[in-house]
């Protein structure tokens, strides 16, 4: 089966988006720290929406403990999770310019790694390094969008998650206590609540609606 | 007064780093904004907040 041409691909999603916002939703370029339960479903979000270009970073490898939640395949354990999940993305939106970087983000490297980008989407899970991130974006890259994610896990209503406006330039997911280290487990469903509302703000920041 | 996190205090006068303790939080584990400014970490103890002034610390958790 061949796959469409890149102008039929950009003709069904004008047609389901609306042509003005897809041609907003094609020149965006995201940025996404962290590719687990909320980096890698945002992603797919964010490919399927046809988002122009999409930076992926993590260190980590694909691990049979993420495949409950996280857009990975068994027959992908132990490849480096900006590729395995860059091939998914090639097969979900072949014309996405998809790049990746395999590195552990720090206070040092991220004002220089993360430059460019307009849009950057915090998806990591420890709560320190979330904060690290954070801070330090909304300190070197301040004209960056900032999309964050903070309390998803157990089994809590999915009513419960909500995006926050914490200023115009920093927006946060989550229902802001659920916390992994109280012993709560990650739930696909309610992870992916969160990581769908991480993605769906940015494609609002995309399309230039920037409160929620 | 100031406003902390959308609530009314009387904390004017206060750093951002007794907010952050008194709030029960874990400074390597917040975002502070002032008035829509991020604070940097190595301004929580000398920066103090007065009447007028909008803080909002975000706390992170953890999980992704």
């Amino acid at each position: 089966m061949t796959i469409p041409t890149k102008e039929e691909m950009y003709a069904a999603l004008c047609e389901r988006h609306g042509a003005d916002i897809q041609a907003k939703f094609a020149a965006g370029a995201v940025a996404v720290c962290g590719l687990g339960g909320l980096g890698s479903n945002a992603a797919v979000h964010l490919a399927r929406a046809g988002v122009g270009r999409l930076h992926l970073i993590d260190f980590d490898r694909v691990d049979i403990s993420n495949l409950n939640r996280q857009q990975y395949f068994p027959d992908q354990l132990g490849q480096y999770k900006t590729e395995a999940l860059a091939e998914t993305l090639r097969r979900i939106a072949p014309y996405c310019e998809i790049t990746s970087e395999t590195v552990k983000l720090d206070a040092k490297n991220i004002p220089k790694l993360l430059k460019g980008y307009p849009v950057i989407c915090e998806a990591f899970d420890r709560a320190d390094q979330k904060a690290m991130l954070v801070n330090c974006v909304l300190e070197h890259l301040p004209e960056a969008y900032l999309v964050s994610a903070s309390g998803m896990a157990g089994i809590g209503s999915a009513n419960e998650i909500q995006t926050r406006r914490i200023t115009s330039h920093f927006y946060l997911c989550g229902d802001g206590r659920s916390d992994v280290a109280d012993g709560l487990g990650l739930i696909s469903a309610r992870v992916g609540v969160c990581a769908s509302h991480e993605a769906h703000m940015i494609l609002r920041l995309l399309a230039g609606l920037e409160s929620s | 007064m100031v406003t902390v996190n959308g609530a009314p205090s009387d904390c004017a006068g206060s750093s951002i780093a007794k907010l952050v303790a008194d709030g029960g939080y874990q400074p390597q584990r917040v975002a502070v904004e002032l008035n829509e400014q991020i604070v940097p970490k190595t301004q929580y103890e000398s920066t103090v907040v007065k009447d007028g002034d909008k803080v909002e610390i975000v706390g992170f958790v953890g999980g992704g």
